[in-house]
C-alpha cells in the first residue's frame, strides 16, 4: 500500500492511493493538487549517507569510503511533497540527490545482515538538497549544508515494504524542469540497505520512524530559483519541489505579528 | 533559590520547584537532595551538540588546524546531533560498549529553547531561552573531527541530561558560569563559559540563521578542552554554577545487560 500525510480542509490525515487516486482515512477522495502534502513519516532519528555511490564518490573527487560516511539531520529540514526549498542568496552551488529513503518499522539492536530486511516498514523517497559553498571541514558534511529548512523533501509516499520485492535494483531518476539529469540504480550503493542495518543497528538502537537516506548517484547539477525539481524512484513515486529565493521570506519584515505569547 | 522545571519518572508533566542555593530542592515544603528524588530527563526536543566552540579547544587543535583534512579554521558553528537513543537521565547508568576502555566526559550546559527560534538576532536571543540544563555529552574518544562522528557520538546512553531546567531568569550570567567535572570525587576538569568562542545570544543568531530551533529542543554550547576519561564503574558528577550537579556511573555493557537494563 502507499500512504501519505496530508492537510486537506482544515485537518491532518493519512491518506492511501486507492485506483491511482489520493483517498483520505475517513472515505473522501481527493485530487492530489488540492492537498498540502507532508512527509508522509514523522522523522525520528534521520541518517543520511555521503558517498554512497561509486560513481558519485568519483565525481566528487573521493575515494569509496570503507565504512559508511553518514551524518544525522534535524526536523526541520523537512517538508513535505510539492514544498518550497529555499536557496540562500549567496549560494553559488546548491544541488539536488535523489535518495531511497528506508524507514525502519521496529526496534533494531545487533540486527545481522541476513534479518535486515525484518525491520524495515517501508520506503519512500528523499531530496537531500546541499549547498557546497557553506562545506567546512568539520564533521563534513556539517549541517549548515545539510540540515537547512525546507532543504529535505521527502515523499510523497510510504510505500509498504512487501510491495517492493527488490529494493536493490530500482532505477532512481532526477528532472530539473521535466529534463532528465540524474539517473542510476540502488544495485550501485557501495553500502546495502542490509549493511546500513546492521552497522547502525550494531552500535545504537533503531526505533520506528528512523529513517536511512541511502545516498545519490552521479548527475549533480546547480539549481536556480523558480526550477522544479523532481526526484524519481521506481515503484515508489515523483517527489517534487520548487527552488525559491530568500526574497519571499522577507527577513527584514516586521515579524512582531507572528511573536508567540507562552 | 531558583526555579527549576523538574519532571519526575512516572510522571507525565514537568513541575515547577524551587533550587535552594545549596542545591537542595524544594518540594512540598520538605528539602530534598536530586539523588533522593526520581528524575526524568526534562526535555523533549532534539538535542544539537556544537564542535570547537571553547577557546581551549580550539586551540588545542592548532597544530593541525592549516593542514589537510581540515586546512583552515572553522568559520560557521559546527554541530551535530544527539539523536534519542542517547537521552538518559540523572544516574542512569552509562553502558560502555564491549571493546571501549574509556569514554570522554563532554561537560555541556545545554539552551533549552522555549519557542519556535528562526533567524534570531543576538540582541532578542534571550527571549528564546526557557532556561538551562547540565548535558554530559558523552563520546567514544576520536581525533580527527574531519567526519561526522556518530559512531563515537551516538550510543545508546551517551546523553545524560538534567536533573532539571533552570529558568533563565534565576541565572546572573549565562556567559559566565563555572563548569567542573568530577570522577569519583576527585577534580578532573574545571571551566567556564566565560571561554567560549560564541557566546549564548551569538552562537543562538549563527545557529538560527540556517535551521529552525523548536520549543523543547536543546542547543549545547560545546564542550572544554581535555574532556576527562572514564572507565568501567567510574561515578561522573557534572556540576554547574547555579544549575545543579548531574551523576551518572559507567557500567559495562555486559553488565548491564546480564542485569536486563539493556
Amino acid at each position: 500500500m502507499k500512504r501519505a500525510r496530508v492537510a486537506y480542509a482544515g485537518a491532518i490525515h493519512l491518506a492511501s492511493e486507492y485506483n491511482g487516486r489520493l483517498q483520505l482515512t475517513d472515505g473522501r477522495f481527493v485530487n492530489e493538487q488540492d492537498v498540502v502534502w507532508l512527509p508522509p513519516v514523522e522523522p525520528r532519528t534521520v541518517f543520511a549517507l555521503g558517498l554512497n555511490y561509486a560513481d558519485h564518490a568519483k565525481e566528487l573527487a573521493f575515494k569509496a569510503p570503507e565504512e559508511p560516511l553518514a551524518f544525522l539531520k534535524g526536523p526541520n529540514t523537512f517538508i513535505g511533497h510539492r514544498g518550497q526549498t529555499r536557496r540562500p542568496s549567496d549560494a553559488s552551488y546548491m544541488h539536488y540527490e535523489c535518495e531511497l529513503a528506508v524507514v525502519i518499522g521496529k526496534k533494531a539492536k545487533n540486527i545481522k545482515k541476513v534479518d535486515a530486511f525484518k525491520y524495515v516498514s517501508g520506503y519512500t523517497i528523499a531530496n537531500d538538497y546541499a549547498i557546497r559553498d557553506y562545506l567546512e571541514n568539520y564533521y563534513r558534511p556539517n549541517l549548515k549544508v545539510k540540515n537547512r529548512d525546507t532543504c529535505t523533501p521527502i515523499g510523497p509516499w510510504l510505500v509498504d515494504a512487501e510491495d517492493i520485492p527488490d529494493p536493490s535494483n530500482l532505477s532512481i531518476k532526477t528532472y530539473v524542469n521535466k529534463k532528465l539529469t540524474q539517473e542510476g540504480n540502488t544495485k550501485d550503493m557501495i553500502f546495502s540497505i542490509a549493511d546500513l542495518i546492521e552497522y547502525f543497528s550494531g552500535f545504537m538502537t533503531l526505533s520506528p520512524g528512523d529513517i536511512i537516506l541511502t545516498g545519490t548517484p552521479e548527475g549533480l547539477a546547480d539549481t536556480a530559483v523558480g526550477d522544479e525539481i523532481t526526484t524519481e524512484i521506481e515503484g515508489i513515486g515523483k517527489l517534487v519541489s520548487t527552488i525559491v529565493g530568500d526574497d519571499i521570506f522577507r527577513e527584514d519584515g516586521d515579524r512582531s505579528h507572528l511573536k508567540i505569547h507562552n | 533559590m531558583a526555579k527549576a522545571r523538574v519532571k519526575l519518572k512516572k510522571s507525565d508533566y514537568s513541575e515547577e520547584m524551587d533550587i535552594l542555593s545549596d542545591g537542595y530542592i524544594l518540594k512540598n515544603g520538605d528539602k530534598y537532595d536530586v539523588s533522593q528524588i526520581k528524575v526524568d530527563i526534562p526535555i523533549s526536543g532534539t538535542v544539537y551538540g556544537t564542535l570547537l566552540n571553547y577557546k581551549g579547544s580550539l586551540e588545542a587543535l592548532k597544530e593541525k588546524i592549516g593542514h589537510p583534512p581540515y586546512n583552515e579554521p572553522p568559520k560557521g558553528p559546527i554541530l551535530y546531533i544527539k539523536p534519542r537513543n542517547t537521552f538518559s537521565s540523572f544516574s542512569t547508568p552509562v553502558p560502555l560498549p564491549n571493546g571501549i576502555p574509556e569514554l570522554e566526559i563532554g561537560a555541556a550546559l545545554g539552551i533549552v529553547i522555549n519557542k519556535t527560534a528562526t533567524r534570531v538576532k543576538k540582541e532578542h536571543a534571550s527571549d528564546y531561552i526557557e532556561g538551562f540544563t547540565i548535558v554530559n555529552d558523552i563520546s567514544i574518544p576520536h581525533e580527527s573531527v574531519y567526519r561526522p562522528a556518530i559512531r563515537y557520538k551516538a550510543r545508546d546512553g551517551f546523553c545524560p541530561i538534567g536533573p532539571w531546567v533552570v529558568s533563565k531568569e534565576s541565572i546572573s550570567n549565562p556567559d559566565s558560569l563555572g563548569i567542573r567535572v568530577f570522577i569519583n570525587g576527585e577534580l578532573r576538569q574545571e571551566n567556564s563559559t566565560v571561554n567560549l568562542i560564541r557566546s549564548i545570544s551569538h552562537l543562538i543568531e549563527d545557529v538560527t540563521d540556517f535551521m529552525t530551533l523548536n520549543s523543547g529542543d536543546v542547543l549545547l554550547v560545546g564542550v572544554p578542552e581535555n574532556a576527562p576519561l572514564a572507565k568501567a564503574d567510574d561515578h561522573i558528577r557534572i556540576e554547574i554554577d547555579e544549575i545543579g550537579y548531574l551523576e551518572n556511573t559507567i557500567i559495562s555493557e555486559v553488565k548491564l545487560s546480564k542485569e536486563g537494563v539493556l
